[in-house]
């Protein structure tokens, strides 16, 4: 198939990317650009762990082609990052509730979690478990990452 | 999309129809109070949940689409996909079958309108000709004296149905009893289906038991087919009930 060049906006940055039109959006974020926190999970958007933000939406990146995305404002995990990559509240929070284990998942839940807490301001923790169905994680049990999540939204 | 991940649809050709139509839920309404909900094709699921006009006039399946996937799918999956797609567990489905609602199909001979009842053929499958495609989605809009209800049993949250019912009913004119109801089922068949009427009766237990007789469900990985039956009949009885007394409010 022919190769077609577009441009991506990802976390802010524009990237010039050629693309075969059946390229999913997590193919050409992880394996074209590098992005390590856009990870190929299930392939069939039940896992969550391939979470991008589109227009400030979470989207599942296996389940978008990469067409879909130009010209739109895709954001990963890392787009979450201040000033000297220093970690956004929510991942602090993680990091201090031990809500982070192999860590495959986090991108998913922080990017899943972080769309909830804009929406709602304080979610109840049935609120997030609902919002979460889609994001699996196989190390924790969740508890720790409800934790983090309602010290994040308290603050 | 899944089903290509999942290399179940090979198709030659993909079409992007998502920039083809920017319109918004809108809504028609008589002077009688009767009126029509449209919902343009490409609503995604997350403006079905949300939207005012959506929760007000088709409040069944603003309630339904809390079971339909997670939050991603909801962000990207559109109403008329889902119809198309045709799962024999859709909650959509039920919801459209319930509701009496209409889809309209446009093609090169140009549009025409399909009742809900006859979109759908089986697995997967619509009566869709191969060169239409669906449009708009057209609601009877909730009246007076007319109630909703939808249950479904999973196993885990937004897992596809093991069963699903969807209920209107409206109520006879003074008193508190069912003039008329619409019972739509999802995952006892190949595709989602509408009880028969004749077999309704003024007891909520016994109309489903006697619609739950009429089901021979396939057994599958989730559930066998008697199983299924028997949840159905339990779903039935429940959202009646509840759908008459919303209806009674």
């Amino acid at each position: 198939m022919n190769k077609r060049q577009i441009t991506l906006t990802v976390n802010g940055r524009d990237h010039e990317v050629w693309v075969i039109p059946s390229d999913t959006l997590l193919d050409v974020l992880h394996d074209e650009l590098g992005m390590a926190d856009v990870r190929y999970g299930c392939g069939e958007g039940v896992c969550g762990t391939c979470t991008v933000l589109l227009d400030g939406d979470p989207v599942n990146g296996c389940l978008t082609l990469a067409v879909q995305a130009a010209g739109h404002q895709v954001t990963t995990m890392r787009g979450l990052l201040g000033a000297d990559d220093t970690l956004h509240p929510l991942q602090e929070c993680f990091l201090r509730r031990g809500a982070s284990q192999c860590g495959f998942c986090t991108p998913g839940m922080v990017l899943t979690s972080l769309d909830l807490i804009r929406r709602v301001g304080r979610p109840t923790r049935e609120e997030i478990r609902y919002a979460l169905v889609g994001n699996l994680c196989r190390c924790t049990g969740y508890t720790k990452i409800l934790d983090a999540i309602e010290e994040y939204a308290d603050q | 999309m899944p089903m290509l991940n999942l290399r179940l649809a090979r198709p030659e050709l993909l079409i992007d129809i998502n920039p083809a139509d920017q319109r918004l839920p809108c809504v028609a309404l008589s002077n009688s109070g009767g009126g029509l909900l449209r919902l343009p094709a490409l609503t995604r699921h997350r403006v079905l949940l949300e939207h005012d006009l959506v929760r007000q006039h088709c409040p069944l399946l603003a309630d339904a689409i809390r079971y339909v996937g997670n939050v991603r799918v909801r962000n990207r999956g559109t109403i008329g996909g889902s119809l198309a797609h045709a799962d024999h567990t859709s909650e959509i489905g039920c919801c459209l079958l319930a509701t009496g609602a209409r889809v309209v199909a446009r093609g090169p001979a140009g549009d025409r309108t399909i009742p809900a009842s006859d979109l759908f053929a089986g697995y997967w499958t619509t009566t869709l000709a191969p060169a239409e495609i669906i449009t708009d989605v057209l609601i009877p809009v909730a009246r007076p004296r007319q109630g909703w209800s939808f249950h479904e049993m999973v196993r885990r949250t937004s897992d596809f149905a093991i069963v699903a019912v969807a209920v209107t009913v409206n109520l006879a004119e003074r008193a508190d009893r069912i003039a008329a109801a619409n019972i739509a089922l999802a995952g006892v068949a190949d595709r989602v289906v509408l009880a028969d009427p004749a077999l309704l009766t003024s007891d909520p237990d016994e109309t489903a038991a006697r619609i739950a007789e009429t089901l021979d469900p396939p057994d599958d990985v989730h559930a066998s087919g008697e199983y299924r039956r028997r949840v159905a009949g339990v779903l039935i009885a429940r959202a009646l009930r509840e759908a008459s007394a919303r209806a009674a409010r």
